[in-house]
């Protein structure tokens, strides 16, 4: 990868981009042979729930809304216009999912962003394949279930576009098969991948801060301001990426538009 | 890269269950129904207070069109009352004309018959006078008596 051999020519630099990455155990936790220690990613797992929760049930109820109020309610409002646009009244039941999910990736995309020097190492949960992943089966496994339960094996028409002559028609299926399994790895990677190299990038560009001094290293650093504004740009746009594909996914299971 | 080193996933994958689904039901059992039913509310609010707006307008508008029938009202009465008065008045001042009339036509005749009675009784005397005055002056100049009989009918062959 780039960022290796970026390390590398780094040479002086004590760090290499990709240490932000790493997990390592804080308590080892094994259950019957299985490793699951709580590390540095479920610490921030576990920020991210308790920051969502309080932003969201720290606020009051007033009728005229304060600020930590109208963050939640402009959350709320967001993605159910956002799903309503997508999916219509049909998918009211999948609102709290999608809510968790956009909602869980923002906190996580958010908080890689922060940096609390010495007792906390910046560590972002979406940059890592895994949980990306997981979270992206989840979503396409319940679309699929949710597809054949109400359509039954009439779920199967989504992959024969109709309108299509017949010659194409064997090319076309086989098309649609693919982009349909590939659903789960567009999705994780997508988020997983603008994680990662963003933070990367940043990692990098830190390096050459220090790296050219006191008087070049001001060219880096203001690359570096406004890569962290794009960085908060991209945390944002992938949560909500995430949210749309995940409803856009769930129309086509609950109202087959092909 | 340490994405791909694989005896963290397991203990990644646990604690991403466990975190999401904690975070599934205190959004879906707390903060959702308490943030929904926030806006709910104040779309109520905003409804009611919109629907109470309307009403009291409406109730403004109906005073306004009550307020105007009654004025049209009166002032259709008023023009009513004015006329009656009004006729009532001509009528009033047409009796008394034409009683005027009357009277003073009544006393025009009287006035009228008296002169000619006047009239006939001064020509009577003037006759009576001018008789006696042509008989004095017939005596006069010729110092005789002249019968009455005589002067009058001279003074009618005169006339």
């Amino acid at each position: 990868m780039a960022s290796e051999s970026h390390s590398a020519e780094g040479g002086g630099m004590a760090l290499d981009p990709m240490h932000q990455f790493e997990v390592h155990p804080i308590l080892k936790i094994n259950l019957g042979g299985i490793d699951a220690s709580f590390t540095n990613a479920s610490l921030w797992m576990v920020i991210c729930v308790i920051s969502v929760a309080l932003l969201l049930l720290a606020g009051s109820s007033k009728l005229v809304p304060g600020r930590l109020q109208s963050v939640g309610e402009l959350a709320y409002e967001f993605i159910a216009n956002m799903m309503r646009d997508i999916l219509g009244d049909s998918g009211r039941a999948f609102f709290p999912l999608i809510f968790t999910l956009f909602m869980f990736i923002l906190a996580a995309n958010m908080w890689g962003m922060v940096n609390i020097p010495v007792l906390l190492h910046p560590f972002t949960v979406t940059s890592h394949i895994i949980v990306t992943f997981a979270m992206a089966m989840f979503v396409f496994i319940l679309a699929t279930i949710v597809g054949f339960v109400k359509h039954g094996a009439g779920y199967l028409k989504l992959f024969v576009p109709s309108g299509v002559p017949a010659i194409l028609l064997p090319l076309l299926v086989v098309i649609e098969t693919i982009s349909y399994f590939t659903r789960p790895i567009s999705l994780s990677v997508r988020l997983f991948a603008n994680m990662m190299a963003g933070h990367t990038m940043l990692k990098v560009f830190a390096g050459f801060v220090v790296g050219m001094g006191l008087l070049g290293g001001f060219v880096p650093l203001a690359i570096m301001v406004a890569l962290t504004g794009l960085e908060i740009l991209v945390a944002f746009l992938q949560a909500y990426v995430f949210a749309v594909l995940t409803c856009i996914y769930l129309n086509d299971a609950i109202n087959m538009h092909h | 890269m340490p994405q791909l080193d694989f005896s963290t996933w397991p203990s990644q994958l646990i604690w991403l269950a466990i975190t999401f689904l904690v975070l599934y039901i205190l959004i879906a059992k707390f903060a959702l129904p308490k943030i929904g039913g926030t806006i709910e509310q104040r779309q109520n609010r905003i409804a009611t207070d919109l629907d109470e707006a309307q009403r009291l307008k409406d109730d403004t508008e109906k005073a306004i069109a009550a307020y105007e029938a009654a004025l049209a009202e009166a002032k259709a009465k008023a023009h009513v009352i004015a006329q009656e008065a009004r006729d009532v008045l001509h009528a009033e001042i047409d009796e008394e004309r034409t009683k005027l009339d009357a009277q003073l036509n009544a006393r025009m005749v009287e006035a009228e018959t008296r002169i000619t009675k006047t009239k006939d009784a001064a020509l009577k005397n003037v006759e009576q006078v001018a008789a006696d005055t042509a008989a004095e002056i017939v005596k006069q100049l010729i110092g005789t008596k002249t019968s009455a009989a005589a002067v009058k009918k001279a003074i009618a062959d005169v006339n």
